[in-house]
């Protein structure tokens, strides 16, 4: 039994958000952090392996320097990672990357009893797709929005957060799972653990070692395959000097709620 | 991969808006979905068709409400097994249908339901899908408006749009709204998009298009085989203190409510339940012990950025602003016009927030119910 766990290493946009000039994103100088809800995968993961010994596995897909990622993942108590490079995969919208990471997982060899674990999202495309697009491709049933798991068995029961209560699913393995925060919290790298972080396994996948799988084509990944493209990428026009809305009274409020209905806050 | 020939573009033809009903009730932000669409459909002259999956009966209760908002057709979809949501029944439902059909477009709402089904689909019809989008144009001139409005671009290259050019361009924020990306979908039919809840404008109740609207009912190729997952129990639930850095909407009160404390907190607990936000404190309030340390705002507490952050009697000190300043839209209410909070306020209310709250409270149903 396996706990397979896709993550990624994204900017962390919590700190100041730096664009350039042609207003594309100015990654260079941004921190790079584990995607947060990744990390609740990871947990999870690492909470069935607790339970049932079961091998975890850390499967990316970045360019080489995500490969500390990787490290830190194995400090936490991950077994193996594996690391999927390659110029062909560069440029890749959800369809191709789910594409390129389902066909990493079948190398890596999906077993009856195995369990794929994702985060809901990455905070820096935000999209919530690759997860489900990966089952798909799987030909595995999902359950996204995970916030509490259990296993019996090959029975998976899973509370699976709705904007206004939850529900309660069952499945079978193999499948695949979306992550939330509300799910656990993730452990610390041990010291243990960093000290044996660079005896244990990372592997790459590079496009030769995955090329034979049919998902794999130059019209299915990277730039190419991908059927999204962006058009135009822009910056909002910079935040003015604030307004201050004189008077104090009932139409001094009433215009402030027209501004908040233009922006769509209300 | 889908067995159809959906790079042929020219086969596929109409806007679809996914109908998301729970237990019976349609969504309501489905009819901003619907509205929208009429818009789109009408800028390139064809129709717009809702898909409604549920159990029996679920047409005859909602098919009138999207036809008065824009739909011409309702595609109803009625079986036992499309009771209750499930990935596997509803994406295959809907990917059979739109293999048979072929819509140009197909609009899933960006709920937690629909952000779980859009990339299923997406990824079974070998489609590309956009997720969470604010703005949709098919019209370059309208999408170059757009972008003259809410756009740092120069005019030169907004001017230099194709205008022939037909695919449906589908912007959304990235990056917490730093950025913005249009992105399309040019090779593969239909474009999809999930469109984030409560951004587009509900249009207005049309009774003559309400009974004119057009019920189609599609038969469901689906057996208890097809269900992978099993669906145990659906909850309701009243919505929790949601943790200050998750929430949307953040309304904090300091040192100007120490006049009467209890009336204080619970003007703001009134607005924030407006939104469905939560309240927050600064730390002059906590030390006070009129909110618990969890409520905390600022360096010391929790660095917060919801969309809208609403701060009653705080001053705004450097160690307060700090954990909130980059919220997406500051509003300040304070009874001293230097206070410093105005500074990062996008908007600014000088005067007694014991006067000011129960009128904004009065402003914001008002909207609300008028919306």
């Amino acid at each position: 039994m396996k706990a397979i766990v896709c993550v990624k290493q994204v900017p962390d946009t919590s700190g100041k958000v730096a664009v350039n000039p042609d207003g594309t994103l100015n990654r260079a100088s941004m921190a790079t952090i584990i995607n947060p809800d990744d990390k609740n995968a990871v947990e999870a993961a690492l909470k069935l392996k607790d339970e049932t010994g079961c091998k975890v596995v850390v499967v990316t897909m970045g360019p080489p320097p995500a490969q500390g990622m990787l490290r830190e993942l194995l400090a936490m108590g991950a077994d193996e990672a594996i690391l999927v490079s390659g110029r062909e995969f560069g440029g890749s919208d959800t369809f191709a990357t789910s594409q390129i990471l389902a066909a990493a997982i079948k190398k890596l060899g999906l077993e009856d009893d195995d369990i794929v674990y994702c985060g809901r999202q990455a905070i820096d495309g935000d999209t919530a797709q690759v997860g489900s697009q990966i089952a798909e491709k799987l030909g595995i049933p999902q359950i996204s929005y995970a916030a509490d798991i259990k296993k019996e068995g090959n029975t998976i029961t899973v509370k699976r957060m709705l904007e206004d209560g939850y529900m309660t699913i069952q499945t079978h393995t193999p499948c695949l799972l979306t992550c939330i925060k509300e799910l656990n919290v993730p452990r610390y790298m041990s010291i243990k653990g960093i000290m044996k972080c660079y005896d244990k396994p990372v592997t790459v996948y590079d496009y030769n070692a995955l090329k034979d799988d049919p998902l794999i084509d130059p019209a299915t990944i990277g730039l190419k395959g991908s059927p999204t493209n962006i058009f135009k990428s822009f910056t909002p026009p910079q935040k003015g000097q604030g307004k201050m809305l004189e008077g104090a009274d009932m139409s001094t409020c009433e215009e402030l709620v027209g501004e908040l209905q233009k922006k769509h806050i209300i | 991969m889908a067995d159809f020939n959906n790079t042929n573009l020219a086969d596929f033809s109409g806007v679809w808006v996914f109908c998301e009903q729970r237990q019976g009730k349609l969504q309501p932000t489905v009819l901003e979905l619907i509205s929208e669409a009429r818009k789109l459909a009408d800028d390139m002259g064809v129709e717009v068709c809702g898909l409604l999956l549920g159990g029996k009966g679920v047409g005859d209760s909602m098919v009138k409400e999207l036809g008065a908002y824009g739909a011409d057709k309702v595609l109803v979809c009625e079986n036992d097994l499309l009771e209750t949501y499930t990935t596997d029944a509803y994406a295959k439902v809907i990917c059979d249908t739109v293999m048979a059909k072929k819509p140009e477009i197909l609009l899933i709402a960006a709920t937690n339901i629909g952000r779980d089904l859009g990339p299923r689909c997406a990824a079974r019809l070998h489609t590309g899908l956009t997720a969470d989008c604010t703005h949709l144009d098919v019209d370059v001139e309208k999408y170059a408006a757009f972008l003259k409005e809410a756009s740092t671009l120069p005019e030169a290259q907004i001017d230099a749009l194709d205008r022939a050019d037909r695919n449906l361009k589908m912007t959304r924020p990235a990056f917490g709204g730093h950025l913005m990306a249009t992105i399309i979908c040019p090779r593969f039919r239909p474009q999809m998009a999930t469109v984030r809840p409560g951004v587009l404008k509900k249009g207005e109740y049309n009774e003559a298009k309400a009974n004119a609207v057009v019920v189609e009912k599609v038969e469901a190729q689906l057996s208890e085989a097809d269900l992978q997952t099993k669906v145990l129990e659906v909850v309701k639930e009243a919505k929790e203190l949601v943790d200050l850095t998750g929430a949307d909407v953040v309304v904090s009160v300091g040192r100007g409510i120490s006049k009467d404390v209890e009336t204080g907190i619970k003007l703001a607990e009134e607005l924030a339940g407006l939104f469905g936000g939560v309240v927050g404190g600064s730390r002059a309030a906590i030390d006070s012990g009129w909110l618990t340390a969890d409520h905390q705002v600022g360096q010391t507490g929790k660095t917060v950025h919801p969309k809208l952050y609403v701060a009653l009697g705080i001053s705004g000190a450097i160690q307060h602003k700090a954990g909130m300043q980059d919220s997406e839209c500051i509003v300040a209410v304070n009874k001293s016009d230097s206070a410093p909070i105005f500074d990062v306020a996008d908007y600014g209310i000088c005067g007694d927030l014991f006067k000011v709250v129960p009128m904004m409270i009065d402003a914001i149903k008002a909207a609300k119910a008028s919306k």
